[in-house]
């Protein structure tokens, strides 16, 4: 880690206790497909922690081995080790991974079409035995008011309403990391905003850990108060989101063009310079 | 024309319609949570009731509790064979799995002969009042008896699936497998449940049919008759499953009155619901509620 990691929220000089550990992870597929070579990555507690890459990067697969979800597209952890507060979660099953407080709202929100947004957020409290899930829905009605109004199927809801679904799901399991796969996949910029918004607060007002896998780079690092690089199932670069953000590499490949240097769009083909750090 | 035999027949038909629609909405169940045709459908209706029957002849217990442990011993006999039987099949291909139900249905039909004999054995009278008369009509009690738990049932149902914590996990497991255990949803555990569930409430529909018919290996037979039923609503749907074998019910016994009455063909109690069948299978594959969505092989 570089030396800007320490997030805003720690005292000086004190190492953040990392939430989630994970150390130098091998993943591979159908036994054969090996797809995170030796990742490594920490989120501390309370902070929201950005994972960049391009497309085939190993972002949701990191996800995945972390909520167990893995397994049930044949994929595995072969080496390496994933702590979750101190204790190894690899190898567990997703149910038992999801009680002890690990939640992935899954890219593509997945919700269950063919029920309620109230079916659908007690769903999200299956693991609960308190009897406070009434409350709970309250609380997410009032993050998201507009879901309030809709009593339909959740299937016939907009893709936007469709992803502060799957956000409210996964509050109502009072979890405390969320995996956020691709929350702004599919939604225009204003709903995008929107979403992020909702995620900032959500850190901010009830002290959700959150992991986020983003394509919207620069909305991610926003929100972010560090952040991480992946390609090719590695982590390639990693510093504080501000650090980041204002990094030319990063500005160049995940944040877009920009800048002087491109005035014109004559010559378009010569001006993607393809880097790897691989 | 005899009006007062047709409403009788129509009546006789809903009562046993019901049964068909609790058998074929169990056999909908365990289609919908864990994907797998249970053949052996039928001979759950078949060991609930020998059970139930060899406990109140054996033991000087009353109706009641003899019903409570065959369901008791119905749970777990439901959960095992999943765990055991079906458990090893996840992911082997549907046919596989079929033919281990098919494997199962001719097993338990075989031990239950071997154990209880092949006659039909009478339940031990359990209302005092034999017959009532409903709207002008004669009507055994049991039979209304078997309506009213019928009722009960899909009211159990309904109730389960809309508002019970587990029910809405079964549904989601139904609906996708990887969002259910993202969601702390154990799939293992929902399916050993359906099985159970399925279990019981077939055994619920076998020991109403013994009493009222007595207890012989003709009860498996229900579990043939919810093919056309659950065909006819749809494979998928429980409201379909019921609807489905209320009309089944209505339909033999309609059937066997145009038979009587002018065709003279014979039997078509047993046959017409399979006749329907074929219609159905080419009018509207997808039954009255099924979902339209083919697997491309």
């Amino acid at each position: 880690m570089s030396e800007t990691a320490a997030p805003a929220s720690t005292v000086r000089g004190m190492p953040p206790a990392p939430l989630l550990e994970v150390k130098n992870i091998e993943v591979v597929y159908n036994e054969v497909i090996l797809v995170l070579r030796g990742l490594s990555l920490s989120v501390p507690k309370g902070e929201i922690v950005a994972l960049l890459g391009a497309n085939g990067a190993g972002k949701s697969t990191t996800l995945k081995a972390i909520s167990g979800l893995l397994r049930t597209e044949e994929g595995e952890v072969t080496r390496g080790e994933i702590l979750f507060d101190g204790e190894r979660i690899d190898g567990i099953v997703p149910d038992r991974i999801v009680r002890r407080g690990i939640f992935q709202v899954m890219e593509g929100r997945r919700i269950v079409s063919d029920m309620t947004c109230i079916e659908n957020l007690r769903l999200g409290a299956f693991t609960r035995t308190d009897g406070d899930v009434r409350r709970d829905i309250d609380m997410v009605f009032d993050y998201f008011p507009r879901l309030r109004e809709r009593t339909g199927l959740a299937g016939y809801l907009s893709g936007g309403e469709q992803q502060m679904l799957a956000i409210g799901r996964a509050l109502m399991a009072r979890p405390r990391l969320i995996l956020m796969d691709e929350p702004s996949m599919g939604l225009s910029p204003l709903l995008v905003k929107e979403v992020f918004g909702i995620i900032r607060r959500l850190n901010r007002d009830l002290g959700i850990t959150i992991l986020l896998v983003e394509q919207n780079a620069r909305m991610a690092l926003s929100v972010a108060s560090y952040g991480y690089v992946m390609e090719q199932g590695k982590v390639v670069l990693d510093g504080a989101a501000a650090a980041l953000a204002e990094n030319e590499d990063v500005k160049e490949f995940y944040l877009g063009g920009h800048g002087a240097e491109r005035k014109s769009f004559r010559n378009l083909k010569s001006y993607k310079r393809r880097k790897r750090w691989l | 024309m005899d009006t007062t035999l047709l409403f009788q027949l129509v009546l006789n038909g809903l009562i046993v319609g019901a049964l068909y629609g609790v058998v074929a909405m169990s056999f909908v169940l365990i289609y919908k949570a864990s994907q797998v045709v249970n053949f052996a459908q039928g001979e759950f209706l078949l060991v609930g009731a020998w059970v139930c029957w060899w406990l109140l002849t054996t033991w000087p217990i009353p109706f009641w509790a003899g019903f409570l442990v065959t369901l008791a011993f119905m749970t777990a006999f439901g959960m095992l064979l999943q765990v055991i039987v079906l458990r090893p099949l996840i992911g082997e291909p549907v046919i596989s799995v079929i033919m281990a139900t098919v494997g199962l249905s001719i097993f338990f039909q075989a031990l239950m002969k071997w154990i209880f004999g092949v006659f039909a054995q009478p339940f031990p009278p359990i209302f005092a009042v034999e017959r009532v008369r409903v709207l002008g009509l004669e009507v055994q009690s049991v039979y209304l008896a078997s309506l009213g738990v019928s009722a009960l049932i899909m009211l159990g149902f309904w109730w389960f699936f809309t508002y019970s914590k587990h029910g809405l996990a079964m549904r989601a497991t139904a609906f996708d497998q990887q969002v259910a255990q993202s969601l702390g949803v154990s799939v293992p555990r929902v399916f050993a449940m359906s099985w159970a569930i399925s279990a019981v409430v077939s055994a619920v529909a076998g020991v109403v049919v013994g009493v009222v018919n007595g207890v012989s290996s003709a009860l498996s037979f229900y579990g043939i008759k919810v093919f056309p039923a659950v065909i006819l609503g749809g494979l998928d749907s429980i409201v379909g499953a019921v609807l489905g074998g209320l009309i089944v019910g209505v339909l033999e016994n309609v059937a066997q009155y145009v038979d009587a009455e002018w065709l003279n063909w014979g039997n078509m109690y047993q046959i017409a619901p399979f006749y329907a069948l074929i219609l159905i299978l080419l009018i509207k594959p997808y039954g009255l509620f099924g979902t339209r969505n083919i697997e491309r092989v």
